[in-house]
C-alpha cells in the first residue's frame, strides 16, 4: 500500500458518460431519498423519527434493488465493468471519499458513541420483539443494516454476476449464511432465553468463542445448548476448517460462509479492484496478517494458563498501570481487551469495512483476518484447491488482477502458465468470471503436480523444444 | 555479449527474458519510442472503457527490469548501421551491438481509400492509436468500423461502451469469413445484433468524406450507400513496420524476411513477432503471425538462436482465442472456413444458448482430430494440443470431452448431448460413449 499508487491514481483514457439515462436517474434519487431520510430519522423528533426510518429503508431497499435490476439486470448478461476506473464513486473519486467518511463515520460512532443512534434504534423496537423478544439496541441495528446491505447489494451481485452459475450460487449462499446465521437465528436463541450465539463464526475470527470467559458463560446459561456451541466453535475451529479447507480450499468459509466476506462480496463488490496489487502491499500484508494471528493465539493461549491457573500471580492480577484503556486490569485481560480495542474493532470494522471505497472490499481480510491467515495456511500447504491457468492462452491483460479483491496479481501467475496457490485467495471466482480468453479456473484436484506450470507457455522452460 | 532489442512488444519482451535466463551476463537493451515500459497490446480496449488504468495492464511492475538488469531505453531507433553495428537513436546516443533483434510489430493497413488521412480515421494497434481515439471520440455520435476481424469487433465494443452507434463494414458474405465457418460466425453475427451492432456484410469502404475543417462525416460504401460517420476505424489488418530495415541490406518482402531460426538476411540480425515473414513457413501456416501468442513464442525461440543453441521455429499445434462482446472463442489446430476435401466437420450447437462446438477431423479410417473451435464454451489447452500432437480419432476425442472442459464449476455440462449429436448424425458408426466427464476429481476417481 504505497501511498502513491494510492492517491496518485493515473487518469484511465475512459471518461465517464454524463448523460446517465432517465430511467437510471430516478432509481438513484430514491437511493438518495431513502439516505436522507435516514438521516433525517436520525436527528428528527420523536414523532417523525419512525415513519422516516421506514421510508428510508424503503426507498433505500427499492432505489438499489430497482437500480441493480435496470443496470445488470436487462439486456445480455456479462462482464460489465465500463467506466470502472472513471467514476468518482468507484475510482476514488469525491464521492467515494464522502461515501468512505460517512460509512467510517457511523462506526465510530456505532462503538464509542451509540447515545447518537437511539432515534434509528427506537424504530427496531417492533421488528426486534418479534424476533428476539427484546427492544433493540445498537447492535441489532448493526446487524439489521448489515443483513440488509448483504441482501440488497446480494441482489445486485445476482443480476450483475447472472451469466456464471458459480457466482450466483455462491451469492446465495453468503446471503444465506447472513440472513439465516448471522441475523434470524441469533436473533431466535434470545427469544427463546438462550445465548446469543453466530455458528458461522468460528474463533480466531470471533476471537472470544475460546475465551475461557465466554465458554464458562455458554456453558452456565446455555445448559445443554451451551455445551453444544462451545462444542460446536470448537470443531469448527480446530477439525471441520482443516477439512473443509482440504478439500475446497479457503473459500468455502470466505467467500461462501463469512459475515465479512458476504459484506465484501455484495455491498463491497463494486470496490474490489481496489485493492493494491504491488508486491509493496503483498509485503504489508504478510507482515500485518500472520503476526495478528499470533497475537490472538498468545492471548487465547494466557487467558487459558491463566484459567487453570499456569501462570505466575502478575500476570492474571489487577494493575492500576495509568495507561489507558488497560488501567485496572490484569496483564492478560489487558492484551485481550488492546486486541479487541484495535484488532476487533477499528481494524474489522472501522478501517475493514469504512475504507471500502479508498483501499477496497477486503482490506480486514486481506491485512487483519486471523481466520483468514489461518485458512490461509491451510490453504497454501494442506489443501486441493488450486486456480489452474490454461496452457498458453493468457494474453496478460490483467482483467484478473484487476478484479482480485484481495490483491494478488493473478496475470503473474497466468502469464508464466503457473497454477495461482495464495494464502489470500478467498476463491470469488471473479478472475475466472472477468477472464475474457478463459484462462482461470477454479479447482479442487489432486494434490500431486498442484505446482506444476503448462507445459505450453512460460519464458522458463521453452515449450516449443520437444 | 550486448543484445539490442528493438521494440519492446510481446515477442521483444520474451526474447529478452529468455535471454536473460540463458546468459545471465549478457547485457540486454530494450529500445522503444512506443511506451516506456511493455504493456499488454490486447489489453488496450480495457484502457479506452475504464476497465483498467495504464499502469493494470502493464504485465510487469516497474521494478522488474531493473532488478533484472533489463536496461530500457524510451527513444526511436532511427537507422541501424549493419557494418559498425550500431543502433542511431532519435535522441540518445548509438548503440553498439553484438546481437540485434528487431521487434517493430506492426501498424494499421490502409488500402489507399479517398480521404483515409482525414481526422477521426485511425486503426487501433499502438497506445498512441488508443490515446488518439479517446481524444478524437467524445462527442462522436456515429462511427464507422472496416473490417470483419476481431479488431473490429473491439472497435464495436468499446465505441458501444460509449453510446455509440457503430455501422461494422464486412467485406465477407459473413463474419470473418477467411477464418470462421458459417456456424461460428452466425453465433458471432447473433452476439453483435444483440449489442446493437449493426453490421453490413459483402460491403467495403470505397470513399471517406470529409467536412471544410478536414474531418471525417460520411463514408461510401461499395453498396453506393453514404453513412454518416465522426469517427473511422480501420480494422482491415495491419502490416509490418519496416521503416528501420530500409538501407541495412536487410532482405524484406511484406515483413522482414526470416529463416526458420528467425534470422535476417544479414548476419546477427533477427526479426521477430508482427514484423517478421517467414521464407519458407511449413505448409498450413502463414509467413506473417501477427498474433500476441506466436510473438511471445518467437521471442522465445529467437533468444535461443541468439544465445547460441541454434532453434527453428516451432510453434506446434495452432491455438488462438477471442471474446466478442460476451461470447468467447477458442480454436485449437486446423478447422478451415470452408470444408475441404477429404476432411468433415462435427458441430454441436446448444437449442437455446449461445454455445457451440466443432471437431475438425480427416475422414481416414481413424478419423484423425485435425482442430477444434469452440463458441460459449472453455477447453483445457493441454488436453487438446495432446490430442492434436498425438493424432487423437475425434472418438476418442468426444469420448472423453469431459478432461478438456474448461468451464468454471456449476456451469451447465454439455458432453452428453455433444457425444449424443454426433451418434445422430453418424448412424453408421458405432454409437461413442462418454467415458470422461469433467473434472480434477472425476480424473483421480477414474485413475
Amino acid at each position: 500500500m504505497t501511498t502513491s499508487t494510492i492517491f496518485s491514481s493515473p487518469q484511465p483514457l475512459a471518461q465517464p458518460v454524463h448523460d446517465t439515462p432517465m430511467a437510471e436517474r430516478g432509481w438513484l434519487a430514491a437511493v438518495a431519498l431513502g439516505l436522507l431520510a435516514l438521516l433525517v430519522a436520525a436527528a428528527a423528533p420523536e414523532g417523525l423519527c419512525g415513519p422516516a426510518f421506514w421510508l428510508g429503508l424503503g426507498a433505500l431497499s427499492a432505489g438499489t434493488l430497482g437500480w441493480s435490476r435496470y443496470k445488470f439486470g436487462r439486456g445480455p448478461a456479462g462482464v460489465r465493468h465500463n467506466n470502472l476506473w472513471a467514476r468518482a464513486s468507484t475510482a476514488r473519486g469525491a464521492v467515494a471519499w464522502v461515501t468512505g467518511l460517512v460509512l467510517t463515520g457511523f462506526y465510530v460512532v456505532l462503538y464509542w458513541w451509540p447515545q447518537y443512534l437511539e432515534n434509528l434504534i427506537r424504530p427496531l423496537d417492533g421488528l426486534s420483539h418479534a424476533l428476539r423478544q427484546k427492544p433493540a439496541d445498537q447492535w441489532f441495528l448493526y446487524g439489521t443494516f448489515y443483513t440488509l446491505a448483504v441482501l440488497l447489494m446480494g441482489g445486485r451481485a445476482l443480476y450483475k454476476y447472472r451469466h456464471s452459475p458459480y457466482q450466483r450460487v455462491r451469492t446465495v449462499s453468503v446471503v444465506f449464511f447472513q440472513l439465516g446465521f448471522a441475523w434470524l437465528l441469533p436473533g431466535l436463541l434470545l427469544a427463546l432465553q438462550k445465548p446469543e450465539f453466530y455458528f458461522s463464526y468460528f474463533w480466531p475470527l470471533k476471537y472470544d468463542y475460546l475465551f475461557p470467559g465466554t465458554v464458562d458463560y455458554l456453558v452456565r446459561d446455555g445448559q445443554a445448548l451451551g455445551v453444544f456451541m462451545v462444542f460446536w466453535g470448537a470443531v469448527m475451529s480446530f477439525v471441520a476448517t482443516p477439512v473443509l479447507t482440504y478439500f475446497f480450499g479457503k473459500r468455502w468459509y470466505c467467500s461462501w460462509v463469512c459475515g465479512c466476506g458476504g459484506l465484501a462480496e455484495t455491498a463491497g463488490d463494486p470496490y474490489r479492484h481496489l485493492s493494491d496489487k504491488s508486491r509493496a502491499a503483498w509485503r504489508w500484508e504478510v507482515r500485518l496478517i500472520y503476526p495478528i494471528l499470533g497475537f490472538i493465539v498468545l492471548v487465547t493461549a494466557l487467558l487459558w494458563l491463566g484459567a487453570a491457573g499456569l501462570l505466575p500471580g502478575w500476570f492474571t492480577s489487577s494493575h492500576s498501570s495509568g495507561l489507558p484503556l488497560v488501567d485496572g486490569l490484569s496483564p492478560v485481560e489487558g492484551l485481550s481487551k488492546v486486541y479487541g480495542f484495535f484488532i476487533g474493532s477499528i481494524f474489522s470494522g472501522v478501517i475493514g469495512v469504512g475504507f471500502y471505497p479508498i483501499l477496497g472490499n477486503r482490506v480486514w481480510c486481506r491485512f487483519g483476518c486471523p481466520m483468514a491467515a489461518y485458512l490461509g495456511l491451510l490453504q497454501k500447504h494442506f489443501s486441493r484447491f488450486r486456480i489452474s491457468t490454461n496452457g498458453g492462452q493468457c494474453i496478460s491483460c490483467g482483467n484478473c488482477s484487476n478484479v482480485c479483491e484481495m490483491g494478488i496479481d493473478v496475470k503473474q501467475y497466468a502469464q508464466r502458465g503457473e497454477p495461482i496457490i495464495r494464502a489470500a485467495c478467498v476463491g470469488c471466482g471473479l478472475c475466472s468470471t472477468a477472464c475474457p480468453r478463459g484462462v482461470l479456473n477454479l479447482e479442487n484436484g489432486p494434490r500431486e503436480g498442484r505446482y506444476q506450470a503448462s507445459a505450453l507457455i512460460s519464458a522458463e522452460s521453452l515449450r516449443i523444444l520437444e | 555479449m550486448h543484445l539490442v532489442i528493438i521494440g519492446n512488444g510481446i515477442a521483444g519482451v520474451t526474447c529478452a527474458q529468455t535471454a536473460r535466463r540463458l546468459q545471465p551476463e549478457a547485457r540486454i537493451t530494450l529500445v522503444s519510442s512506443e511506451s516506456p515500459h511493455h504493456f499488454s497490446r490486447p489489453a488496450l480496449m480495457y484502457l479506452y472503457m475504464g476497465h483498467m488504468r495504464w499502469p493494470d495492464v502493464k504485465p510487469f511492475e516497474d521494478w522488474y527490469w531493473a532488478e533484472n538488469r533489463l536496461e530500457l531505453i524510451h527513444d526511436h531507433a532511427t537507422a541501424i548501421d549493419a557494418k559498425q553495428q550500431q543502433v542511431h537513436l532519435a535522441a540518445g546516443p548509438p548503440l553498439t551491438y553484438d546481437a540485434l533483434l528487431l521487434a517493430t510489430g506492426a501498424t494499421t493497413r490502409y488500402y489507399g481509400w479517398p480521404g483515409q488521412h482525414l481526422q477521426g480515421v485511425q486503426g487501433l494497434v499502438s497506445k498512441a492509436d488508443v490515446e488518439l481515439m479517446a481524444a478524437c471520440t467524445p462527442g462522436v455520435q456515429q462511427a464507422v468500423v472496416v473490417g470483419g476481424g476481431l479488431i473490429g469487433v473491439e472497435l464495436a465494443e468499446m465505441l458501444g461502451a460509449r453510446r455509440v452507434a457503430v455501422t461494422l463494414l464486412v467485406r465477407d458474405a459473413h463474419y470473418w469469413g477467411s477464418v470462421l465457418p458459417a456456424e461460428e460466425a452466425a453465433l458471432v453475427a447473433a452476439e453483435l445484433r444483440r449489442h446493437g451492432v449493426q453490421v453490413q456484410y459483402g460491403t467495403e469502404l470505397t470513399e471517406i468524406l470529409g467536412d471544410d475543417a478536414g474531418r471525417v462525416r460520411a463514408v461510401r460504401t461499395s453498396a453506393g450507400q453514404e453513412l454518416p460517420a465522426q469517427w473511422v476505424g480501420i480494422a482491415t489488418g495491419v502490416q509490418p513496420n519496416l521503416g528501420l530495415a530500409a538501407g541495412t541490406g536487410i532482405e524484406t518482402d511484406r515483413g522482414i524476411l526470416v529463416d526458420e531460426r528467425l534470422q535476417t538476411s544479414v548476419p546477427g540480425i533477427y526479426a521477430a513477432g508482427d514484423c517478421a515473414q517467414r521464407r519458407q513457413p511449413p505448409p498450413g501456416e502463414a509467413a506473417i503471425e501477427p498474433l500476441w501468442y506466436t510473438g511471445r513464442m518467437q521471442g522465445e525461440t529467437v533468444a535461443h538462436t541468439i544465445c547460441g543453441q541454434p532453434t527453428p521455429y516451432r510453434r506446434g499445434p495452432w491455438f488462438n482465442s477471442a471474446k466478442f462482446f460476451d461470447l468467447e472463442y477458442q480454436t485449437y489446430g486446423q478447422v478451415p472456413a470452408r470444408p475441404e476435401a477429404g476432411q468433415a466437420s462435427f458441430w454441436w450447437q446448444h437449442p437455446t444458448r449461445a454455445l457451440g462446438l466443432r471437431l475438425h477431423y480427416r475422414l481416414d479410417d481413424h478419423l484423425t482430430l485435425l482442430g477444434l473451435n469452440t463458441m460459449g464454451l472453455r477447453l483445457r489447452h493441454e488436453i487438446c494440443d495432446g490430442w492434436l500432437r498425438q493424432g487423437a480419432s475425434v472418438r476418442h476425442a468426444l469420448e472423453h470431452l469431459g478432461a478438456a472442459n474448461f468451464d468454471p464449476e456449476f456451469f451447465p455440462q454439455h458432453e452428453a448431448a455433444i457425444v449424443a449429436a454426433f451418434n445422430q448424425q453418424q448412424p453408421e458408426l458405432a454409437p461413442l460413449v462418454l467415458r470422461r466427464r469433467k473434472g480434477l476429481l472425476v480424473h483421480l476417481l477414474s485413475l
